[in-house]
């Protein structure tokens, strides 16, 4: 009986295994080490401290609950040999009710017991995982600009909760299987030493049958595990490619392909059901010669009368008892060795501090007015190639300063540092006279909004992409800055308006409407300083007029830095500044430019001369 | 459930095995049975002082029949979950076989991870009804039918008695593991909405960054980790229950069996050897009652899967041979001409090609230039047949395309696509992709002329370097280049060049058009291009705006025209200019 519950458990562990094979193959590297390493464990286990009280009763409970099972056995063979044999029915009755009283209380406290065990391990992964986000937050953009985005989030989503199972049921279960242990040898000690130590001999055998079974399972899954790897990067592969095999008139071919990679899967588990073939029948055969074992010697003490047949009784239930536990600990060995993986690279990343550091004094900008100063700046994303080169330039308070250059010049350079993405190489950056590295993060970047050119947005409602959720912007002020910018004139067609669900980054959304939407982000933040990264993307004549009054909303009477994509913004701006190769070539203003008849002249008839048209 | 009975032709493939599995199920079963048998004629000897010998020999027995019990446990394994994977297999290798038929639009309209979690979920769940669904059914109806008779054979009230408990363990865990099933679908949307939150918060950084929104994000994020926690809960809730009732329900009718079954031994109407017997028996019903209940949930699941399979079955395959197919043809020659083609995506999608009429002779070049989305691709798409025109026809050597065999025409056709994809595969494997026998002159000759040689030179592994994550990163060029010899290497009487050298730097480019020029000598060519450079020489150079030809002519003509060609032609000439400056 104890083993049918393992084989439900078995068989939902096989299916269950292979859907998570397919999101194995994001889980970068899947090898399996050690099952226990001190140190990982130790900060492991600083993540139970908060609930070392609940770990503790749980573990005293099970001593309890434990002792119950064992104890049935024992009364049994009491009503086998006090009543049954003796003809006392009464006391047959209230021996029965006994039994029943334990298992109506085993089985209560059970439940609740491994409620909140489970309770306790999704606490714990609750903590990790909004740590580990919360650190992630602090990482800085070289970080991102490193790690692929997938890995951050496989280490916040899927290791994280391959952690459960140690938490939930790994730590506590291991005690509970060890007491039910040691609670039947007493009780079977107790009713005849030399009975125990005779039908335990199959242990050993048990023990060895399981251990090696363990590891040759997990050697097949291993193989099963590739195979059904590469299945599913070969489907998804050409899928992908699809029209390239039917171009190519490759179908037959692919077909067989297929095939070889199939037959290779379906031996691969086949070979593995060698495994489970095998090791169930053992168990069955062993427990049968355990009973078999029982009756030889046993059976030879009832003839000399040194036994009683309820003892006969017991011992065939507790060798059953005594199966299952042992079969569950090498699991636990399992269990463990995917958690000491998983949180080593949980703590690699805890640990790592590419943060871009606040100063340790920084001075408060009480009134900031927003002036911005360049001062011989280098910089540079990989150690020597430099971006940017010694760039110099001021914007006065409400200026507009438009730049211009070719894809490559370095422009959005420009935005990442002043806004603290990145720290420059040589050279400072000023507002208002003070260097942004002696200034908090959050701060500087409360006066300054940026409008990226792809615009990014998240899943939510308008209302919730316009405010970012900041509760302290009311649902007027957003309103307010829709009109601004003219985004109202859509989003008040929408079905549920400033409540209208974007999905998907905006999906439903064209292009037109989305900038408006970064603008009315932008401007509800009402910032000091505003840098505009304009986007190039084609869009209809109508919504092409409402975006330019916007932009002339926005930067009116505002310090604005812009990356000028639009003829009409820099006709409007104070100054343009000409970046070539991380380079300024050319500062003036659209006319005095345009009369050097440099960069800036070939520039305007490539990109800006068509929209005079319009 | 009619939709399982589908899968019968599955089963009937594998007949012979698996009513040899079924046979060895009946014969572990009627082994088995014996066991209790045995041990309550071994304690009711005991209890009238039989000799040792009997004892011992019944141990014996008792362990024989459990190791020949054993072997067609084994044998049940070895047969029938090994028809199970055959069966596995069988419905992949259809299921891919069927999306080998599939058209261009199926898989341009279905995501890619769409039809993964077909392939992988949908075909998981069918085969544990085929495997351990089955293995366990017939497992559980012999064994009901085998002990219970048995049981009602020494007593039939005792069994009666102990026997009523067991039908509500298999309610429950139908019960149960139906709610399971459903709270577990909602824990696994939960952790996808959690991924879709971390996925984005990491993609959209910088604004959280530069608006200062980390707190706030965290604090979403915080949230939804804690209706995750709250949801596991609510399935750990459901599913606590499930141990504590299992051995509720199996210990009460043990206790009713001591009870019950005690009683009877004290007037003497059943011995301690029967209740012995009993309380094996009892222990080899409860898994089947367990499984009964299970394998009723795996069956609705294997329903609710096929059901999805059979709309990717039920897909109409939308470019196919039909009665106009004219098996006669074997071989063409190049001439392409469309006449008034016009084409849509869809019934209700916006015209992308207007009543298109063109003419390239065989051997002949034909370029097209346009800005983006005017329907370029969509133009030479309708030649090799990923989609079908919506109205007009194209006509290979006079022959209207869709008479052409579908295969001799895509084999007479080098396409080089937009979107270069390659094989995560060998080099060697990649450009002799469509080659029947593959030899190592072709490979050289493809690939001088696409000039891969000088960089294919400096991988170690040559022509063997495997492409992709397993293997070396091609640079965008690289790949373009490959993708052309791959195109080059079927030896086609029609080259399709779909923006093919947009990320090879211009002087290579220039060898290339060289030496196509020689290639292309009796092949007719059509070149998609951005570049002038690339579109000059050409025979015909056709101008596409908004699906209709808006300028037509050789590169002199265009050019006089003072038109949208002009206009391109101009930019670039000062797009390299600033380029060389400095």
């Amino acid at each position: 009986m104890k083993e049918d519950k393992d084989k439900i458990k078995n068989e939902s562990r096989k299916s269950g295994i292979e859907s998570e094979f397919v999101n194995d193959k994001k889980t970068d590297d899947e090898t399996l080490g050690k099952a226990y390493d001190s140190k990982l464990m130790k900060r492991l286990l600083g993540f139970v401290k908060p609930y070392k009280k609940y770990v503790i009763a749980a573990i005293l409970v099970n001593v309890v609950v434990a002792s119950l099972g064992a104890v049935r056995p024992l009364l049994t063979k009491i009503a086998i040999d006090d009543y049954i044999v003796n003809s006392n029915f009464e006391g047959l009755l209230i021996i029965s009710a006994i039994l029943f009283g334990t298992l109506i209380f085993q089985a209560i406290v059970q439940y609740f017991l491994t409620y909140f065990t489970q309770l306790m391990g999704q606490n714990i992964i609750y903590d990790l995982r909004v740590k580990l986000f919360a650190h992630v937050q602090k990482l800085a953009l070289k970080y991102f600009d490193k790690t692929p985005i997938g890995r951050i989030v496989t280490r916040v989503t899927n290791d994280v909760e391959s952690l459960n199972e140690l938490f939930a049921s790994g730590i506590v279960m291991i005690f509970s299987d060890v007491f039910i242990i040691i609670w039947i040898l007493i009780f079977m000690f107790f009713m005849d030493w030399e009975l125990t130590l005779i039908s335990l001999s199959v242990l050993p055998i048990l023990i060895y049958a399981t251990f090696l079974f363990r590891k040759k399972v997990r050697e097949a899954y291993r193989d099963v595990r590739f195979q059904l790897a590469r299945l599913n990067s070969y489907m998804q592969e050409h899928i992908t490619g699809m029209s390239i095999i039917q171009l190519f008139s490759k179908e037959k071919k692919e077909n067989k392909n297929f095939e070889e990679i199939n037959e290779a899967h379906k031996t691969a588990n086949i070979d593995s059901i060698f495994y489970y073939a095998i090791f169930y029948p053992i168990v069955e055969i062993l427990s049968s010669g355990a009973v078999a074992l029982i009756i030889w010697y046993g059976g030879g003490d009832i003839i000399k009368g040194t036994m009683t047949i309820g003892v006969l009784f017991a011992f065939i239930q507790y060798t059953e008892m005594f199966f299952r536990p042992i079969r569950d600990l090498s699991e636990k060995y399992n269990i463990m060795q995917t958690a000491m993986a998983s949180s080593e690279r949980i703590f690699k990343l805890l640990d790592s501090d590419t943060i871009v550091k606040n100063p340790e004094n920084p001075i408060p900008l009480s009134k900031f007015k927003g002036n911005v100063e360049f001062k011989n700046a280098w910089f540079a994303y990989n150690s020597d190639e430099y971006v940017l080169k010694d760039i110099s330039f001021t914007v006065n308070e409400g200026e507009t300063v438009a730049i211009v250059g070719a894809t490559g010049a370095g422009k959005s350079s420009i935005i990442n540092l002043l806004n603290r993405f990145y720290d420059l190489n040589k050279g400072s950056i000023l507002v208002d006279g003070i260097d942004l590295r002696k200034i908090t993060k959050e701060e500087l970047r409360k006066h300054i909004s940026i409008v990226l050119q792809d615009i990014y947005l998240f899943s939510g409602t308008i209302a919730s992409n316009i405010n970012l959720g900041d509760s302290s912007i009311s649902k007027e002020q957003i309103i307010e800055a829709a009109k601004t910018v003219g985004a109202d004139s859509f989003i008040s067609k929408l079905p549920k308006q400033y409540d209208a669900e974007v999905k998907e980054k905006g999906a439903t959304l064209s292009v037109g409407q989305k900038q408006l939407i970064s603008f009315a982000r932008a401007l509800v933040f009402n910032p000091q300083i505003l840098i505009l990264d304009e986007a190039t993307s084609s869009i209809d004549t109508e919504t092409e007029i409402l975006i330019q009054q916007a932009i002339e909303k926005l930067l009116r009477g505002r310090t604005s830095i812009v990356i000028a994509h639009r003829l009409s913004t820099i006709q409007n701006s104070d100054k343009i500044i000409v970046l070539h190769k991380g380079e300024i070539k050319e500062v003036g203003t659209h006319q005095q430019l345009l009369s050097k008849r440099g960069i800036y002249f070939k520039l305007y008839q490539l990109q800006y001369k068509d929209q005079e048209v319009k | 459930m009619k939709r399982l009975f589908t899968l019968n032709k599955y089963f009937k493939r594998n007949k012979g095995k698996l009513s040899l599995g079924i046979l060895f199920i009946i014969i572990s079963d009627f082994t088995q049975v014996f066991i209790p048998l045995i041990l309550k004629e071994s304690i009711d000897a005991l209890q009238s002082n039989a000799s040792s010998d009997l004892i011992i020999r019944y141990a014996i027995t008792i362990f024989a029949l459990a190791v020949v019990s054993g072997f067609f446990r084994y044998m049940i394994r070895q047969t029938i979950i090994v028809v199970s994977r055959k069966i596995e297999f069988d419905l992949r290798q259809d299921f891919w076989t069927h999306l080998l038929k599939l058209s261009h639009r199926y898989f341009q309209n279905t995501s890619t991870g769409n039809i993964m979690a077909h392939a992988t979920n949908d075909i998981a769940s069918v085969r544990m009804y085929v495997g351990p669904a089955v293995m366990y059914s017939i497992d559980t109806a012999m064994k009901f039918i085998i002990v219970i008779s048995i049981m009602i054979s020494i007593s039939p009230s005792l069994t009666a008695i102990v026997l009523i408990p067991l039908p509500i363990l298999s309610f429950f865990v139908y019960r149960l593991s139906k709610k399971i099933h459903r709270k577990f679908t909602l824990i696994q949307e939960k952790f996808s909405d959690l991924t879709t939150i971390a996925q984005e918060n990491f993609s959209g950084i910088r604004i959280i960054k530069s608006y200062v929104r980390e707190a706030f994000e965290i604090d979403e994020f915080a949230k939804e980790s804690s209706e995750y926690r709250k949801r596991n809960m609510d399935k750990i809730k459901i599913q606590a229950l499930f141990m504590p009732l299992l051995f509720l329900i199996t210990g009460t009718s043990i206790i009713l069996l001591i009870l019950i079954g005690g009683n009877m031994v004290i007037n003497n109407q059943l011995t301690l050897g029967d209740i012995a017997a009993f309380l094996f028996f009892l222990g080899m019903l409860i898994w089947p009652t367990i499984a009964f209940g299970w394998v009723a949930n795996i069956i609705q699941q294997a329903d609710a899967s096929l059901k999805r399979l059979h709309t990717i079955y039920d897909e109409d395959i939308e470019i196919k041979e039909s009665n106009e197919t004219d098996n006669s043809i074997e071989q063409i020659e190049g001439t392409v001409k469309f006449e008034n083609v016009s084409f849509k995506y869809g019934e209700n999608q916006p015209k992308v090609l207007e009543k298109i009429n063109l003419e390239i002779p065989k051997g002949k070049t034909l370029a097209i230039v346009g800005h983006t989305g005017v329907g370029k691709t969509s133009l030479v798409n309708l030649i090799s047949r990923l989609f079908d025109t919506t109205s007009g026809n194209i006509f290979i050597d006079g022959k209207n395309i869709k008479s052409i065999p579908l295969n001799v025409l895509r084999k007479n056709i080098g396409m080089v696509p937009q979107e270069t994809f390659l094989f995560s595969d060998t080099l060697e494997n990649n450009i002799l992709y469509g080659v029947e026998n593959k030899g190592d002159s072709l490979l050289k000759t493809v690939a001088d002329i696409s000039q891969l040689n000088k960089d294919v030179d400096q991988f170690s592994e040559k022509y063997n370097t495997v492409l992709g994550e397993r293997g070396i990163t091609l640079s965008g060029g690289q790949k373009q280049r490959t993708s052309l010899a791959r195109a080059l290497a079927i030896n086609p009487k029609i080259l399709i060049l779909d923006d093919s050298f947009s990320a090879v730097d211009t002087k290579t480019e220039e060898e290339i058009l060289i030496n196509l020029k020689e290639f292309m000598k009796d092949r007719t060519s059509i070149i998609i291009s951005h570049r002038i450079s690339t579109v000059k020489d050409a025979d015909n150079i056709i101008v596409l705006d908004n699906g209709i030809i808006a300028e037509e002519g050789k590169h002199d003509e265009l050019l006089k025209l003072g038109g949208i060609y002009y206009d391109i032609h101009y930019k670039q000439l000062l797009e390299e200019e600033l380029q060389s400056e400095m």
